[in-house]
């Protein structure tokens, strides 16, 4: 299992042709306390870069968008009773969808962790 | 993600140091650089407010002086321009106002205070939203009347203590705080500074507004924080405070195509003055009145956890658009979304079930009472 960033602050844990995807530490940072998340239908196809769900702040709804093309296979339902892991759990509890990607070769577009601990550091 | 805007021409109140100190994030607001957050987010600052004590900057608003020969004069003179009583006012006494345009609409809300000092007689302190200030005070200059003068405050700067243990932090500094009823407003010292201060706020909640000199805001604030029950508070829980309070954010609840009939703030028009008229666009208010308005502001409960925010169109179960959302958003203290808006008037009704539609879902809620946390202003104990 590989896990690749995207520059939109998504985290993307790769296992075969499947991907898990949620969105960053700093992601959640800059986000605020987050009160619901509003995650894509299953089955659902998306393209990269195609808004795939939308976070709600206090303040503001944020867009998250698809890192890859692929089609969304599993939601996290633990995120509608509990938004707030978001913030708590951000890499891990909190992952948003699993997607069956289309093509693994958008892989190479993506950082690695040290390429997204750059980036953020360079914001 | 949004990037941040760059600061670099934006004003700065006088507390801008002690923001960036304490870890804001600043954002432009009404041309100012102000903080939306300190690094304990909005839900903590908001959920601290209503609980301990809440320090507000607010020193971007408009502050300045209507000044004439007598009481009776700069308040007539006010009066020409608002719905409200403003001859009665007696003295150290504060007033929520609007000014109005010709048609009727609101060119800005405000807060009028009547100086307690014999020696101010005919003076109006007047507290102004940021955005408006330019607007409001080309509307006074254009309108008062020769002897009544527009005089701007521009070196003080304007903090606001809000929540249940306000009042106790600041007349540790300023006993006389504690004297002051709801809406009540006097000069008094804080730790030997020159102040006034109100017994009034935008959150629902007891507390106070203090104008300060600029040069003391950073350590009155700072003294301020020193007390463990304040917290530094942000606009973004400002927003979500007033929110829950019920209270109109100009530009977004008020605008100048809304009466305060539309805006359901008839409470600032007094019995006089609903009845003579005698104010810009007094035609169309007392119609309105008469009549009742085509279209009128209410609060709205969701029923599930997604917000819907300004610009969201109302609906019907049937589909019929009977509206727009003005204001919403997550409201903290009752863990659950919020939202106001304008409807049609036959169906403004409490209890009315309605759709906010938000990103093509209709988000199911039910026309509510404002506000929607009960409010807890100071009521003074009867001897």
């Amino acid at each position: 299992m590989t896990t690749y960033y995207s520059k939109d602050h998504e985290w993307i844990s790769v296992d075969g042709d499947v991907a898990t995807v949620g969105i960053t530490n700093y992601a959640q940072e800059q986000l605020g306390d987050v009160v619901f998340v509003e995650l894509p239908e299953v089955g659902k196809t998306v393209s990269q870069g195609d808004e795939a769900a939308v976070v709600e702040s206090v303040k503001a709804a944020s867009e998250v968008y698809a890192p890859l093309d692929g089609e969304v296979v599993e939601t996290n339902g633990t995120l509608e009773d509990e938004p707030a892991k978001v913030n708590e759990d951000p890499e891990g509890a909190a992952w948003f969808v699993k997607m069956k990607l289309s093509n693994t070769d958008q892989l190479s577009e993506l950082l690695d962790a040290d390429g997204y601990k750059a980036f953020i550091a360079e914001l | 993600m949004a990037e941040q805007a760059t600061a670099s021409d934006l004003l700065q109140t006088p507390l801008n140091d002690l923001h960036v100190e304490l870890g804001a994030r600043m954002v432009p607001f009404a041309s100012y650089s102000m903080p939306v957050q300190y690094p304990t987010g909005i839900m903590t600052e908001h959920l601290h407010t209503r609980e301990h004590a809440g320090l507000f900057d607010v020193s971007h608003m408009g502050q300045a002086w209507l000044i004439g020969p007598d009481h009776e004069t700069t308040a007539r003179a006010l009066e020409a321009l608002c719905p409200s009583n403003m001859v009665e006012l007696k003295p150290g006494r504060q007033r929520y106002t609007v000014l109005l345009n010709e048609e009727g609409g609101i060119v800005d809300d405000l807060m009028v205070t009547r100086p307690l000092a014999a020696e101010r007689d005919g003076q109006l302190f007047i507290v102004v939203n940021a955005s408006r200030k330019d607007v409001d005070y080309a509307l006074l200059r254009a309108k008062l009347p020769d002897n009544v003068r527009l005089e701007l405050v521009e070196d003080r700067a304007l903090i606001a203590l809000q929540g249940p243990e306000a009042v106790a932090v600041v007349a540790a500094h300023a006993p006389a705080t504690a004297e002051l009823g709801f809406m009540d407003a006097d000069f008094m010292e804080f730790d030997g500074i020159d102040c006034h201060i109100s017994r009034s706020g935008y959150t629902g909640e007891d507390g106070v507004e203090m104008s300060v000199p600029t040069g003391a805001a950073e350590a009155i604030a700072k003294a301020l924080l020193a007390d463990e029950r304040v917290k530094p508070i942000g606009l973004g829980a400002r927003d979500s405070l007033r929110m829950e309070a019920g209270l109109c954010l100009y530009g977004h609840d008020l605008d100048e195509t809304t009466s305060p009939v539309e805006g359901s703030i008839t409470f600032a028009m007094q019995k006089r003055r609903r009845e003579e008229g005698g104010f810009t666009g007094a035609a169309r208010i007392q119609k309105e009145l008469a009549e009742g308005p085509s279209r009128v502001r209410v609060g709205f409960k969701l029923d599930g956890k997604a917000p819907a925010r300004e610009g969201a169109e109302i609906r019907l179960p049937d589909g019929t658009v009977i509206g727009t959302v003005t204001s919403g958003g997550f409201a903290p203290t009752m863990g659950a979304p919020i939202a106001m808006g304008y409807v049609d008037a036959a169906h403004s009704e409490l209890g009315t079930k309605v759709n906010l539609v938000v990103r093509n879902r209709e988000l199911p809620a039910e026309v509510a009472a404002m506000p929607f946390v009960q409010q807890r202003y100071y009521r003074k104990p009867k001897n």
